[in-house]
This record gives structure tokens, C-alpha cells and sequence, in this order.
């Protein structure tokens, strides 16, 4: 059964999905500016439940890929995303039954509705991560050892590519990101085909939805004057880990990636403490005092106090007004083969995993 | 040392003269429509108090909000177009897509979108096509239009395609006023574009107005250096300020909260500063605005440039007020309450006729205003208590009763008693607290370059001394330098750990 996404739900799910980005994905802003200009020409998107997709249809898995800082300059436009669609349809021969996002973190949460929208094709309610990650192979789909291959790649000039077999995700991710980068770090993606089965067995499900409700609960609490922050830890039975004030942020791009840390000064309870956020893209590790606290695949959201928005790794600054919170990852994430496509030692830190949940 | 501040908001004209800490003197008079009679009127009663053996005036400083008014109130904007050099990227979001319709009926812009831009490392993103340039140019210049604004993506790193882009259109229209996106913004085509686009959009008033005070003071026979307040608490030299007016949006609230800090001695507090047109609110944390996070919206633009966190409502002792349906504003009579407003006698039912009737402060002629109907009365009263404590609650950030200093010429239309707020101060003085906010403004110095093979350390070490030189060079004193802003973005794939710096540091005048 389909339902049609109304307009109403553009601004929450921007809100949520900002949110559970973790600091990257990039802020939706333009995303949503894009998705609000396509409903004003009258075009609309169509959610799929996951479980009505039969086991051989063909869902085309989308995705911006690059750094966000530069998406904040080269203006993402749709039709890139649906042509990346079409150019897979091209190469397989066979049209895509429904469309969905790679990840719900972030701007790539309405990717799939821009291109759902673009090429009038239904948008499964599901993604691959149940949030933000930097790479390819840490979706739900390299963690269930599903097929990597083929990829589309679409920029802005003409250059159309298609990656055929890759030895690994690994490797998908290395030969695509090498593209992406030598196209000016931003492009847009299909990613390998799934079918309907792979979507109903290894998706991360009701995303589409978690992110509307958790960005509706954030907005209504700030019209209602209640604690954003705090609306977001009912709404999704997080834990509050730290409130203070950024003194430091160092950055460092390497390999495509950002990576460094932010700094915050405790006030309040936390006063004469300290939190160091660590990151890659999405905040990756939370040490307070010298000490490891928090880490993924559990969710590391920093929040703006006042308003409760998330704040990005890209769009932290010097003096803001923080509290970093902690969410619970997907179940999948945190299983024996989740926690070794991204728990911390994926990203470099010599860790166990420790969930705060 | 002596300076004059002067405040010319879009209602009163506030002067002070101050020595030191000490306020000599201090007036209030009315905003003219030509600027200048007021801005005379005020210099004149306070320059009678510098005293004839005494020193003369060592500086004055003058912060307006004209600019954010004329934005807010979609008047007086100049006819703008829009050049952005960022295709074949962009173009499903064409500059000013995200403005409010009626602001963009108000600037009536010819938009332009071209080849060109460059990537985040510095390589062109396509190459720029002189000929489109000169084919928008000329279309621009058919329509008459003579400001314009003009973005590139990555500008910030690379202001190649703005810089050739200005010539090409120069040499269409020679006397053309161009904005140029990477001289006012940030990274964000969007943001950036849309700070540039406000700033075209400005140019004549910035012009006539600098202009205007100028003949002011030289009529005043005051020699003294001339700056302009800007929106970080800092002040510009005058001619510098003209062609950014962007620069000066927020800086009458800024210089209300810091005079407002200095008057009541608190630190830490919210400040409403009501003045004719509007009122903005904000929060006082260790006696300066608390600034705004990120993203500001400018009369409903959404913008990127380090403003102070504050809450503009369409708000002041000049808001219209709809006799019939009972609607207050957003328009404002402005300076011409003394002829429009009904107790002055005119025929505009204003928010400040609405006080007198109600008895809230004495003004004008009452009379002219006994045959509204109490009940109309109360109930526009009502509202605009609602409007405050709505906007006052917004910009809280405890659940703690917090004081609210209440300063400005409109100061009474603010209650006694507002919900959340510990107390409602009013202080000899406040009237004239932005004037006194900007008689202490001070000199700021940036450096916004790029640095490689040095390791982040040295780079930031490097441009803040370079920052602190440039504050130096525009009359700061090194003794009283202070660091308000460090931000650093790597820059990948370029050799030797390539990253951009941008250092901003504040000081005081150093007076001879």
C-alpha cells in the first residue's frame, strides 16, 4: 500500500533526519528547498511500506555522496539523483519498482524523495544505516554480505560512470570515492541494485517515518516551550551525556573525509569537566575527561541547547551552547559483524565497544 | 578622551558626548526625513558641552538601523540584479529562491545564472564564459538597473570568476555598484549570495546616508573622525561602511545591549531595545550580545555572517495599527510619527497613540485620541504584551525568571510584569543606551587568507598577529587587543596541509 508523503512532513523529517546524521550527512537545508520546489510544481512522493515490496522487485538505492561542506557550494539539483537511477536502468536493462536512501542521516534522507519525486516512483520507508556513516561499507547491506556491485555515478558535467564488479565493499567504496573526489567531492550515486527480499531482510525499517516523528517531536516541543534536547531523548529513549560549551574544534581532510575533534567545556552539572568529540564525517567517539564514554555505532548527537537542532561536524563552531546526547544504534549495528563494519575500531580507534544502553 | 555617539534609528536621533566612563551630555530628538536636520539638532546639543578651551571631540561614532528597517520593511530597497557564476551546478535553486515573496517584490531582481566557479580546491569547475557575462550585463543595464550582486561557487577560496566577472560588468555599465559575495560571507552559495544580494540592495541608502551625516558633521564644524557602528560591537570608517551596509545590520541592538549593560551594571540579562519601527531582543552575557550561532535570518533571509542572537519583532512606538480589524503592523510611520502619529496630529493610528489613550505615558495632544474605544484600546494593549512575552520567551535560555532591561524611546510600551521575566528594569538614561553603546565602540582587525606548510599552530599563531597589526593600522591600541573570532577550514589535496584561517580581533580607539 502506498501513502502519499504530504508536505507537511518535508520540515520535520529535515529536522529529524539532521539529527540522526550524528553530525554529518550535511544539514538537508538545500535538500528540503529542492523537495519543497518539486511538490510546487505539483510533483508528489508515494512511501512504500518495506513489507509490500515482492521478493523480485528491484529497489534502486540512492545516495549524495561527498563532502557536505562542498554540497553547501555546488547546490545539489534532483535531476542528477534521477539520472543515476536511469543510468543503472540503462546498464541492468530492467526498471526499479520503488526507490530508497541509502542512509536517513542527514540530507540523503530526501534523496530517495527527490528522486522518488523526479521519476514519479514510489520511496521505500526504509534505509541502509538508520542514520549517517561515512562509508560504503558500512551499510545494514555490506554487513549482511549482499552483492556491492554495480554503482552508478552521475556529476555535473557529463561525466556518467558506472563501476561494474568491485572485489569488496571495500574496494566499491575506495574506486567510487576516488571518483566522487576527482569529480569535485560531491556526485550523485546509485549503489548496487537490491531486491525486494534483500530490502524486507536487511534493510533498516520505518526510517522515512522514526525521522518525521522525531523531528515533528523536536519542533512541537519548541512551540510548545518546552526542552527541545530533551524531546529528543523521550522521543527516542537516548541518554543525556554532556552540556557545555565548544572551546575547540580541529579539523583535518584525509582520504575525503573530515576528520578531527571538538572540544567542549562542561557547564552546569558537568562543569570542570571536559568532552572531546571525535569524528570522521559523523561524530565517532565521545571521550570525557581523557576517558572513552560513548561511542558508535551507538547515535553521538550533538545538540544545540537552546533550540535542540542538530549541529554538524562542518557547522560546529567556537561558543556554541551544547549537550551531547547518545541514541540507541539499530539492532543490527550492534551485532558481532555490525560492530566490525562500525564500531570503533573501523574507525580507527583501538576501542571494544561499550554501549551507554 | 571625548566622543560623541549618535544613534539614528528610524524614529529618534540619540546623542551623547562622553569623557571617559563620564556622560556629559545626552538628547533625544526626533529622526527627520532628510536625516541630517536631526542628526544636527542632536550634535548641536551636545557639542555645546565639549566646552570652547577644552579638547575637541576625539571621534564620532554613529550606528543606524536604516538598513535592517528598510529590509524588515521592504522600503526604500533599491532594484537589484543577480549574477551567479555556478552552473551547470545550481540551477534547480536559482538565487533568492528561498526569499519571502513579498521582499522579492520589493528588490524586483533580474536573475542571472552562468557558467563557471570553482571547486573546493581551487580548479575551475567549468571554465567561466566571458560572452554570458557580457550578455547578462548588457541585459542589466537595458533595465537600468545599476546594483549588483554578484556569487561564484567556492568565492571564499577563489575570487577569480567574481573579481573578472565585476570587470566585464564594469565595462557594460560603468557606473555600476557590485557586491562581490566573498567580500561579505562565508562558505554556503546560498547564504553568502543572499548577504551579497541584501548588501546590492542597500547601496543607494548606504550612499545617501553616509552622505548625510557627513554634511552633518561638517556643518557642526566637527572634524573628528567619523565611523560607523558595525554589527559585532566594532566600527567601521564611514566611506568604508557606505558600500556595506550589511555590515551595519543589528548594530543599534548591539549598541543598546552594550549600553544597556553599561547602565544597570548587569552582565547578564535580557535587553528589549524598542525603538520606532521595531524591537529586538536579546540576551547580555558577560556584558556583550550573546551571538547567534549560525544561520541569521534578515527580514526573513536566511543568511551566514556573525550577527548578535536577536529576536526582531515588527514592534515600536511608530507600528501601525489597523483601526479596523485591530492588526499592529509591520509597518511603521518612523520618523514621521511627529507629523502622522494621532496625538501629534495626524491621522495614523499608531502604537504609541494607543499608550496615551491608555495612559501609559504622556505625549502629544490626549484629546486627539479619547474617542477610541477603551475596549479597542485594552485589547491592542493586550496584544502587545503577547508579542513580547512570545518573543521574550523565545530567546530565554533557563526556565529561570531572568531580569529584562527595557530600553529605547519606546520603552513604555513594555509592561511591568512579564511572564518569566524576574523583573522589568528601566534606568535613567536608557533611552540613549544605544547612543552610549556606540560612543564605546571599538576597532576590530581581520585576516581571512590561506596558509600552507606550516602546521595549524603556526598559521593560527601567524594570523592573529597579522589581525592584531590590521587593528593596530585602523587605530586600535595593542594594549586593549582581544581575540573575538578564530575559525580555520582545511583544504584538502593541496599540498603541504593547506588551510584557511580567519582571525578577528577587537580593540579600543587609541587616541592621541
Amino acid at each position: 500500500m502506498l501513502q502519499e508523503f504530504p508536505e507537511e512532513n518535508i520540515e520535520p523529517l529535515a529536522t529529524g533526519a539532521w539529527i540522526l546524521g550524528t553530525g554529518g550527512g550535511g544539514n538537508p537545508y538545500i535538500s528540503t528547498l529542492n523537495l519543497r520546489r518539486l511538490y510546487a510544481e505539483g510533483r508528489r512522493v508515494q512511501i512504500m511500506d518495506p513489507m509490500d515490496l515482492a521478493d523480485d522487485d528491484m529497489v534502486a538505492v540512492v545516495s549524495k555522496m561527498g563532502a557536505p561542506l562542498v554540497g553547501q557550494e555546488r547546490l545539489s539539483d534532483p535531476i542528477h539523483l534521477a539520472r543515476a537511477v536511469e543510468v543503472m536502468e540503462d546498464y541492468l536493462g530492467k526498471p526499479f519498482r520503488a526507490i530508497m536512501s541509502v542512509e536517513i542521516g542527514g540530507s540523503n534522507a530526501l534523496s530517495s524523495l527527490l528522486a522518488g519525486a523526479m521519476l514519479d516512483r514510489p520511496v521505500v520507508n526504509a534505509d541502509a544505516m538508520g542514520r549517517a556513516y561515512p562509508e560504503a561499507q558500512m551499510t545494514s547491506f555490506a554487513i549482511g554480505n549482499l552483492p556491492m556491485f554495480p554503482l552508478s555515478l552521475v556529476d555535473i558535467r557529463d561525466n556518467e560512470v558506472i563501476v561494474t564488479r568491485a572485489a569488496s565493499w571495500k574496494w566499491m567504496e575506495r574506486i567510487s570515492r576516488k571518483v566522487c573526489t576527482e569529480v569535485g567531492s560531491t556526485a550523485a550515486t546509485c549503489k548496487a541494485p537490491r531486491t525486494g527480499r534483500e530490502v524486507k531482510d536487511w534493510g533498516i525499517h520505518y526510517t522515512v517515518t522514526k525521522a518525521t516523528e522525531l523531528g515533528r517531536a523536536v519542533i512541537e516541543a519548541r512551540a510548545r516551550h518546552d526542552d527541545p534536547v530533551k524531546a529528543v531523548l523521550d522521543h527516542e529513549g537516548g541518554k543525556h551525556l554532556f552540556r557545555g560549551k565548544i572551546i575547540d574544534v580541529v579539523r583535518e581532510t584525509t582520504g575525503g573525509f573530515l576528520r578531527g575533534k571538538t572540544v567542549i567545556e562542561g557547564i552546569e552539572a558537568d562543569r570542570g569537566s571536559r568532552m572531546e568529540l571525535a569524528f570522521q564525517n559523523e561524530w565517532a567517539v565521545a571521550f570525557r575527561d581523557g576517558y572513552p564514554v560513548a561511542m558508535t555505532p551507538d547515535l553521538l548527537c550533538l545538540l544545540d541547547t537552546v533550540s535542540g537542532s542538530a549541529i554538524g561536524t562542518e557547522s560546529v563552531r567556537y561558543g556554541q551552547r551544547t549537550t551531547v546526547v547518545a541514541l540507541p544504534a539499530p539492532e543490527l549495528l550492534t551485532s558481532l559483524a555490525g560492530i566490525a563494519a562500525v564500531g570503533p575500531r573501523a574507525f580507527g580507534y583501538n576501542i571494544d565497544f561499550k554501549s551507554v544502553f | 578622551m571625548k566622543r560623541i555617539g549618535i544613534d539614528v534609528g528610524g524614529t529618534n536621533t540619540d546623542a551623547v558626548l562622553i569623557d571617559g566612563d563620564t556622560i556629559l551630555s545626552s538628547i533625544k530628538v526626533p529622526t527627520t526625513q532628510d536625516v541630517m536636520s536631526g542628526v544636527k539638532a542632536a550634535l548641536a546639543h551636545v557639542s555645546g558641552y565639549v566646552g570652547p578651551i577644552d579638547r575637541p571631540v576625539d571621534a564620532v561614532m554613529i550606528g543606524t538601523t536604516h538598513f535592517t528597517n528598510a529590509v524588515v520593511e521592504r522600503a526604500r530597497l533599491e532594484r537589484v540584479a543577480a549574477i551567479r557564476i555556478a552552473l551547470p551546478s545550481g540551477s534547480s535553486l536559482p538565487p533568492m529562491c528561498d526569499w519571502p515573496e513579498d521582499l522579492l517584490a520589493a528588490v524586483d531582481p533580474l536573475i542571472f545564472m552562468v557558467h563557471g566557479g570553482h571547486e573546493y580546491d581551487g580548479s575551475p569547475l567549468v571554465p567561466m564564459i566571458p560572452d554570458e557575462i557580457r550578455e547578462a550585463a548588457m541585459k542589466i543595464r537595458d533595465a537600468g538597473i545599476t546594483s549588483i550582486a554578484i556569487s561564484a561557487t567556492f568565492s571564499p577560496l577563489t575570487t577569480e570568476c567574481e573579481v573578472s566577472a565585476a570587470e566585464i560588468v564594469r565595462s557594460v555599465i560603468p557606473n555600476a555598484r557590485i557586491t562581490l559575495s566573498h567580500t561579505l560571507g562565508r562558505i554556503g552559495l546560498l547564504e553568502r549570495e543572499n548577504v551579497a544580494l541584501l548588501n546590492a540592495a542597500l547601496q543607494s541608502l548606504g550612499k545617501t546616508t553616509v552622505q548625510a551625516f557627513s554634511d552633518a558633521l561638517r556643518e557642526a564644524s566637527i572634524a573628528a573622525p567619523f565611523f560607523l557602528t558595525q554589527n559585532d560591537g566594532t566600527v567601521a570608517l564611514a566611506d568604508v561602511a557606505a558600500s556595506n551596509p550589511v555590515h551595519s545590520f543589528a548594530s543599534g541592538p548591539t549598541n543598546s545591549m552594550r549600553g544597556a549593560a553599561f547602565l544597570t551594571g548587569l552582565s547578564d540579562a535580557m535587553v528589549i531595545d524598542v525603538g520606532g519601527t521595531t524591537s529586538d531582543i536579546g540576551c547580555l552575557v558577560g556584558g556583550f550580545p550573546r551571538e547567534a550561532n549560525n544561520i541569521v535570518h534578515v527580514g526573513g533571509v536566511r543568511t551566514l555572517f556573525r550577527m548578535p542572537d536577536l529576536l526582531p519583532i515588527a514592534l515600536g512606538g511608530g507600528t501601525i495599527i489597523d483601526p479596523e480589524t485591530g492588526k499592529i503592523g509591520p509597518r511603521s510611520v518612523g520618523y514621521r510619527i511627529l507629523s502622522e502619529a494621532r496625538v501629534f496630529g495626524g491621522s495614523t493610528l499608531t502604537t504609541s497613540d494607543v499608550a496615551v489613550a491608555a495612559g501609559l505615558i504622556e505625549m502629544g495632544d490626549r484629546d486627539r485620541v479619547k474617542d477610541l474605544n477603551p475596549s479597542f484600546v485594552e485589547a491592542s494593549l493586550a496584544r502587545i504584551r503577547d508579542m513580547v512575552a512570545d518573543s521574550f520567551d523565545q530567546m530565554k535560555t533557563s526556565a529561570e525568571d531572568v531580569p529584562l532591561v527595557a530600553v529605547g524611546g519606546g520603552a513604555f510600551l513594555i509592561p511591568e510584569q512579564i511572564a518569566g521575566a524576574s523583573e522589568v528594569l528601566r534606568v535613567e538614561n536608557a533611552g540613549v543606551a544605544n547612543a552610549l553603546g556606540a560612543a564605546m565602540a571599538q576597532v576590530s582587525g581581520e585576516v581571512d587568507q590561506v596558509f600552507s606548510g606550516v602546521s595549524r599552530d603556526e598559521a593560527l599563531t601567524t594570523a592573529e598577529a597579522e589581525a592584531q597589526n590590521a587593528a593596530v593600522a585602523s587605530g586600535a591600541g595593542r594594549d586593549s587587543l582581544k581575540t573575538l573570532e578564530v575559525e580555520d577550514i582545511p583544504i584538502a589535496y593541496l599540498p603541504g596541509g593547506a588551510r584557511r584561517v580567519r582571525v578577528r580581533v577587537i580593540g579600543d580607539i587609541a587616541f592621541n
